[in-house]
Order: structure tokens, then sequence, then C-alpha cells
């Protein structure tokens, strides 16, 4: 980790969700999405967050985008704890960070041509920008994507999946956040499209100087285009530390659990692994 | 190879008619599936590989038309009514669905999804069903059954709704078991127990066909693989000789897209540019060749034929077939 | 997947151009739509083809209430004053859609704006909203209705708005409705991701993404409307003369229906025709619209 201030850094963040009981009888239970959760990420650096389903990983990108307020900790971005009360702060916020959702069809509004879901990011995170030059920019940013300007009359169910999140991408990136949370982003594509988005991600990052932070279950993703790693469980940060300490000393069992679990395409591995957790069953 | 495939596929074609004109979404498809062994048809969203499964079961929607022949155990299903069908489906073949959320109907109790095929074929009485319940979600680990029969899917974790959705497909005692993207929508950890129990499943004797995308799965599950594009089936070999000779540049370029745990952290992931071309866009020659890097003038022109190998069970439908090994970083 | 690629490959003329194409496919909604122009254009342009005006009574005939006969130019026949009932049921359509149009307009705008609010703020704000409509429901109507054509008398512009006033409480209801599943949707969160107001994501991403629902209750909305108002004349607290409707043609008629059926059964005729081109036509846009085709 480098000596200068991280770009993001969130301190023991905890994030309850109250659930009612059913009747007026029943008592409500807490439900821990979060405990006690602390990551930094450095200007231009690239943290993967890695968990399965509840262990929490989505509510730490919410809060991190300030979409969700934890109930005790804190975020600090560029240095100075986040007010979310502070109107004029979270606009300042929001442009300087953004996010890709996971499923490509769902987080762009079906009624939107991608040119206008791109625009509509424009004037509102860089705004207000005459419309010639907004054209121009969006045209810009679709192509740094990969879209043609043909995609920008295109309605989302008449884009692929990889294009729909191509699309997300160039929305997401349009006014330069300084970091980008990327939350499963790649888990709903297939595999070929996946490299390509993945590749995308990496490229943006390098050439603009933005910080990656990439949520998913999938290890061997996270591999290749992140740094630093922190792996979550059950709302806890079990392990963080580098690409190469994770991956090549991981320390506690959960993480050593899951590197086991990754399927590879090996089979002579891959057939080893079914035969030995058949014999221990 | 002596006995009879249990599901024998001849040149199945499965076309959609739309308003703008009929689209071919699969043609030519051709494949075995024995018992005792796991087949994987694996290829992108959109290679037309859902659409083999639904038409093997007449599952087609409204507007798509199934052509060729399809076999099980003897018995023509293409084209067969509905009735033989019914007498098809469950009993003869299982169908695992992707989405355990929604394959299991959320206003039923876990004992009703379960029984009903069995109590409505009149297969069992309520207390053998009921015992027959008991067994299976025992036989897929799942902890309480007693309790569990009661809950509502929704009450369960994924995992265990997908082994809920797997039992159900087994509860007839079908010969061939049908897994469409089964392990898609789950954790790493819960794919493998998924993968466990069909490796079981495959082991007692029956056959199972699984559709996917993932090449990992396929690694350690299957014994042959189909591999398709754009509705075509452009390779076919045995798991051990794809995975370590993959004859068609698709499926050499899947392989190597496929990011690892081991081996150098490349900085970036070789992706296969382009997409898929759109089924009414198809073109003339091999549909392959606007994102191959070996492809030629020829390619583009002549759509190549499925060619069998003369020494090994496989295929690849290719005018330029790779031959030396390829390298994966 | 293959049906998403169908449809990519198939459908580039967006959204409206998709529906468009499914609407034409039903055969009884473009029939009904069409049965509804010629209506229309009959209101508006019919009364000119007749040399009678909607007050006038014609002396020359021998007796009132003369049958429909071509040679006396009275196609429809004439009422119990000897008026021509040709042009007095074109004038009434034009009344009965000028109503149900107005005030299906208020009651789809308070409705929608009500609605996609509430939906989207949830929580209290929902709560109190939501409770609010409940408690107008719960209004005598009827008793509003009449109270208020006392107090202001019996104006036009007042049975829009009485008549608008209750409509947009089941619209609010089934926006709000919607709203609520939008509201979860993950392009809804990009957007308050980029920081917009709520306001703004409610124009913009909300109210667009309800419009199907809207537009297909709205159709099966004037029906009632028009019978409403219908209603409402036949106790004579609609329309006054010498201006008509169709409801109060047909209240008229029941009166003569043993000596003069035609009365009754040209407005009737009419009456029905529309609320049946209404229903099968929203029948038609709830099948074209249908939010499945979208992801």
């Amino acid at each position: 980790m480098s000596s200068a201030t991280p770009l993001l850094r969130v301190e023991h963040a905890s994030v309850r969700y109250v659930l009612r009981g059913a009747g007026y009888f029943t008592p409500s239970r807490t439900l821990g999405a979060l405990t006690d959760v602390s990551i930094e990420i450095p200007e231009g650096g690239r943290l993967g967050v890695v968990g399965e389903s509840g262990s929490g990983k989505s509510t730490l990108a919410r809060v991190v985008l300030g979409l969700v307020r934890a109930n005790s900790g804190r975020v600090l971005w560029e240095g100075r704890v986040v007010d979310y009360d502070d109107a004029g702060a979270m606009r300042a916020l929001r442009r300087g960070m953004q996010v890709v959702f996971q499923d490509p069809f769902g987080s762009l509004d079906p009624r939107m041509t991608a040119g206008q879901a791109v625009g509509e990011a424009l004037q509102a995170l860089a705004g207000p920008v005459p419309s010639v030059a907004a054209q121009d920019r969006i045209r810009a940013a679709l192509s740094e994507v990969g879209l043609g300007a043909a995609f920008a009359n295109r309605y989302p169910h008449e884009l692929s999946g990889g294009q729909c999140q191509r699309v997300a991408i160039a929305r997401a990136t349009v006014a330069r956040p300084r970091l980008l949370v990327c939350d499963e982003a790649v888990s709903a594509l297939d595999v070929s499209v996946q490299a390509q988005i993945v590749n995308l991600l990496h490229e943006l990052s390098e050439r603009h100087q933005m910080s990656l932070l990439f949520i998913s279950h999938n290890l061997a993703v996270v591999r290749h285009l992140c740094e630093d790693i922190a792996v979550l469980c059950e709302g806890r940060v079990v392990e963080q530390g580098s690409r190469d300490a994770i991956f090549g000393s991981p320390q506690a069992q959960y993480t050593r659990d899951l590197l086991a679990a990754v399927p590879e395409p090996d089979p002579a591995l891959q057939r080893a692994r079914i035969a030995a957790a058949r014999v221990q069953a | 190879m002596t006995a009879d495939a249990l599901l024998q596929v001849r040149d199945l074609d499965v076309d959609f008619s739309t308003s703008q004109g009929t689209v071919n979404a699969v043609a030519g498809v051709t494949f075995d599936v024995r018992a005792g062994e796991c087949v994987a048809v694996v290829g992108e969203s959109g290679s037309g590989k859902t659409q083999v499964l639904m038409a093997c079961l007449g599952l087609l929607a409204a507007n798509g038309t199934a052509q060729g022949s399809v076999r099980f155990a003897g018995r023509e299903l293409i084209g067969a009514g509905e009735q033989a069908l019914n007498s098809v489906r469950g009993t003869g073949i299982g169908l695992l669905s992707q989405d355990p959320l929604s394959s299991l109907t959320p206003h039923l109790r876990i004992e009703t999804l379960l029984t009903e095929g069995l109590l409505d074929r009149g297969l069992a009485s309520r207390t053998a069903a009921r015992e027959r319940a008991l067994r299976a979600l025992r036989d897929v680990e799942i902890s309480d059954p007693e309790s569990r029969l009661r809950q509502y899917p929704h009450e369960l974790s994924g995992g265990m709704r997908q082994r809920v959705a797997f039992a159900a497909a087994l509860m007839c005692n079908p010969q061939l078991l049908f897994a469409d993207e089964p392990t898609t929508a789950l954790d790493v950890s819960v794919q493998a127990r998924v993968l466990e129990l069909l490796a079981g499943v495959r082991d007692r004797g029956l056959g199972v066909l699984i559709i996917t995308h993932d090449l990992g799965v396929v690694a350690g599950l299957a014994d042959r693989v189909v591999v398709m594009y754009a509705g075509r089936i452009v390779e076919t070999a045995t798991t051990t000789d794809l995975f370590a000779m993959p004859r068609h540049p698709y499926t050499a370029a899947l392989l190597a897209a496929v990011p690892r745990l081991h081996g150098a952290a490349q900085a970036r992931l070789v992706g296969i540019p382009g997409d898929p071309p759109q089924p009414a866009e198809r073109p003339p020659g091999c549909a392959f060749a606007a994102r191959c890097e070996f492809a030629d003038d020829h390619c583009a022109q002549r759509r190549p034929e499925l060619l069998q190998d003369a020494y090994r069970e496989a295929a690849v439908a290719c005018h330029r077939p790779l031959r030396a090994r390829t390298e994966h970083a | 997947m293959v049906e998403a690629a169908v449809v990519a490959a198939t459908g580039g003329q967006g959204l409206w151009g998709g529906a468009w194409r499914r609407l034409k496919r039903s055969r009884a909604a473009l029939v009904a739509a069409a049965l509804l122009l010629l209506v229309c254009v009959m209101a508006l342009a019919g009364p000119w083809f007749s040399a009678w005006s909607v007050a006038q009574v014609d002396w020359s005939q021998a007796t009132l209430a003369t049958p429909p006969s071509l040679a006396n130019g009275h196609w429809f026949g004439t009422d119990a004053n000897g008026r021509d009932l040709f042009v007095r049921v074109w004038i009434g359509t034009r009344m009965s859609l000028l109503v149900a149009l107005l005030a299906t307009l208020v009651s789809v705008v308070i409705g929608v704006a009500w609605g996609a609010t509430a939906g989207y703020l949830g929580g209290r704000v929902d709560g109190w909203m939501m409770r609010f409509v409940d408690v107008l429901y719960a209004l005598p109507y009827m008793f509003f209705v009449i109270i208020l054509t006392v107090v202001f008398g019996r104006s036009l512009v007042l049975i829009f708005l009485a008549i608008g006033a209750v409509g947009w409480l089941t619209m609010a209801r089934i926006v709000r409705g919607q709203a609520l599943a939008l509201r979860q949707r993950e392009f809804v969160e990009a957007a308050i991701a980029l920081g917009l107001p709520a306001g703004t994501i409610i124009a913009r991403h909300i109210v667009p993404n309800v419009l199907g629902t809207v537009i297909v209750y709205a159709t099966l909305t004037v029906p009632q409307v028009i019978l409403f108002e219908s209603f409402l004349s036949f106790l004579g607290l609609g329309v006054q003369e010498p201006l008509t409707s169709l409801g109060r043609l047909v209240a008229e008629g029941a009166l003569e229906m043993e000596t003069s059926p035609w009365l009754l059964l040209a407005p009737s005729a009419v009456l029905a025709t529309i609320l049946l081109c209404l229903n099968f036509l929203g029948d038609g846009l709830r099948d074209a619209l249908d939010p499945r085709q979208h992801r």
C-alpha cells in the first residue's frame, strides 16, 4: 500500500437490517449484513472483493456508493469523511464514483436508447453540456467501450448481454469517475464475453487512472484483474492482502475452501476433486 | 457400443416463425447419449443449445417447429402427440432447470412438489410417495428431511433449492436426465455439490445430458462434449481429447478465454472479438469465420460439413482444423 | 436467449414500433379502432349532412315523433318535440366522447402523478398517500356530486372534474403497484447513483415504464366514464338542454320505448358500439404492450 492518502477508505463499517416480526407479537430480528468491515483502495488501484451470496459484498458496494448508510463506522472519500446529509458533498461523491451492476438488461432503462442513457449520465454528472458537445462525448464514450455510432439508437432489448454491459460501462465512465464499482459486472455473461469486458475494464482503469472496486464470486476473474483482494464471509472480512498473498498462500480456511471449489478447465483435476469429495461424503 | 444409445438425435432442425419470416435456431444437430454416460452441450448464449433440449421434450415455444429425429429408447419424440410426450416426461426423461427459484412453484410445499409426479400418475400411494420423497432428500444430502417437506421453496437457500429440484427430477426414476445450466445461478461451493450429485447419478447408470457454457463444469463431469456455435455443431470429442487438443478454432478460443487460478496471471484475458451472428444474419459460409484468426476466403464462402474422425469418436466442422497442441498460458 | 436474439434480429423499430406491429396482428383491435374512428368522424361531421340543427323543430311534420325515413330527411326519425334524431345523436356522441376523454385525461394525469410518487418514495409517505386514496374511495360519491351540482349549478366543467376526481383513485392504485416494482429494478438504482433528484427519476424512468399499463387501463376507463355520465344524465344531473348526450338520449328514449322505439335504438346502438370497440381496443393494447416482450 502506498503512503499517499487512499482514494477510498471504509473503516469498521457495519450494516444491520431489521426484519420486523410477522405479527404484532413476533419480535423483530436483526440481520447483520456487514460487521466491522474495513477496506481501502489507492488511487488507480484495483481491489477485488470476493464472497458468496449472503457474504455482504453487494451491501458493501452500496455502502461505498452512498446508497446505504452504515449503522456504524465511516467512509472516507479522498481523505474526508463522507457526510450523507451534505447535499453538496454527496453530489461531489456521485461525480467521483459510479457503478456497473450485474444484470446487463436490468441496469438499463428499457425505454431509453443507449445514447440517451449515456447522455443522461453525462448531463447529471458533468452537466450542463451543450447538445452538440454532448453528442460528441456520447459518441466518444460508446466508441471507447467498443460500440460504433449505430449503437446509440438501439434499445436494450435489441442488444446482446455483452453489448448492454458495455453501454452500462460507457454510462458509468462518461464523466470520468475516479472510482468504478463493479457489482458482479461480468457474472451474467458468457465466458468469451466476460473476457472482453474484463479486458475493457482493465484498459479503462489503466488509461484513465480509474480505481476499481470489483465485486465477484469468481476468484479466477478477480485474479486477472485486481492487485489486492479482500475475502468476505457472512459479513466479515476473513482475509485481505495482495493477489500473490491470497492465491499463493491463503491463510484463512474459508479462502482455501473457496479456492478449492473454483471449477478449472482441466479434466484430470476436476475429476480427482469430484472423486475425493464423494469419498468424503 | 453394442447397445443402442438411450437418446439418438439425428439432423435436428429448430425454426421459429416470426413476423419477419422464419428464423432458424438449430440446424443439423446429431449426437447420442448412452446409459451411464454424461454428454455436455457447450455453447454461448444464442448458440441454440437450450432449444435442442426443448425440442427433445416438446417444450418449444408456440411459434417453434422441430424437424429431424429424436429417438428415446426407441420411441420417436419429434412430432409425437402430447400424450406420448407426457408418458416420457418425468418417467423417461427428467428435467433439471436452470433457476431453482422459478422452477419450483412458490406456493406449493416441498412435499407436494416432490410427490406430484408419482401421485398424479398413480405410481404410488401417498405414504409410499412420501417415503420416496424422504429418501430422495436424504440422497441429495439435505438435512432434517421431515421438516423440509413441510417448507416452501422460498424458505430454502439457493443451493438447497437446486438439490430439491434435482430430487424432484429423479422422483419418477427416469433413465435419462436433462440438466439445463444447472450450476449457473449458484455459488462455487454449491456448484461442486450439484456436480457431485450429477456424477453420482451417471455412475448409477442413468444417461445425463447437460447444457452449459461453463467449461470447468464440463471438465469434471462430462464424458463427451458437443460444441455448438450459431445453431450448428462445430466439434464433438471426448472430454480429455477436447481439453488437451481442441480441433476447432472456436473451441480453442473458448478454452483460452477461461480465467485460470494457476499459471501466470495474465494482464489480459483472451477474449473472442466480436459477437456471434444473429440467427437471421448467419453468413453462407462458416458462421465463425468473421471472428476466426485462421479463416480464409474459402471459409467465408462454403460452410464446412461436420466430418467424423476415422480413429477416434470425434468430429469437427472446419476447413482448417487445428492440428498442433494449443498452449495455454 | 434465442428468443431475445430473434427479437433483436427482427425488431429494429424500437419499442413503439414493436407494439404497433403486435397491435396490427389483432384483428379485433383493428376493426374496433376503425369503427371507433368512424364514430368520431360521424360525431364531428354527421350533423353537417343533415339539414336540421340540434334544437330545430320540424313544424312540417303532421305528427311528432315520426319513425326514420329517407324521404323526409329525418334518417333516424324525430323525437317527441319534432327534433331530428340523427343530428341529436351525433351531437350527443360528441358530448359523451368529450366528457369521457377529458375526464379520463384528468384521472390519468392525477392518478399517474400520485401513484408513481407514492410507489417510488415508499415507506411512510406511501402509506399516507394511499390511505388518503382509501378515504376518498369510501366517501359516498353520488352524494358529493349532487352537492357540487347544487352549489355550483350544472356546468359542463363540473361534470368533467367530478368524474375525473373519482377516476384517478383506481389509476393511482394501479400505478403505485407498478412503481413499487420498478423501484427495485437496477436501472432505477443506477439513476439514484447518478445523483438525480427523485422528481426527475419519477418523471423520466418510472412514468414512461408504466405508460403501457396506463394506456390500457385508460381505454378501459373511458367506457366506465361514458356510462357514468349517462347515469348522471339519467338522473337529470348531466348536460342540459338543448345540448344532449348519449345518456340523455337513452334516458329519453327509454321513456318512449313502446311507442317510438327508434328513439331508444339509435343512441343505444351508438353507445354500445363505442363501449364494445373501446373494450376490444383495450384488450388489443394490453397484449401489444405486454412487458414480457421486454426484459
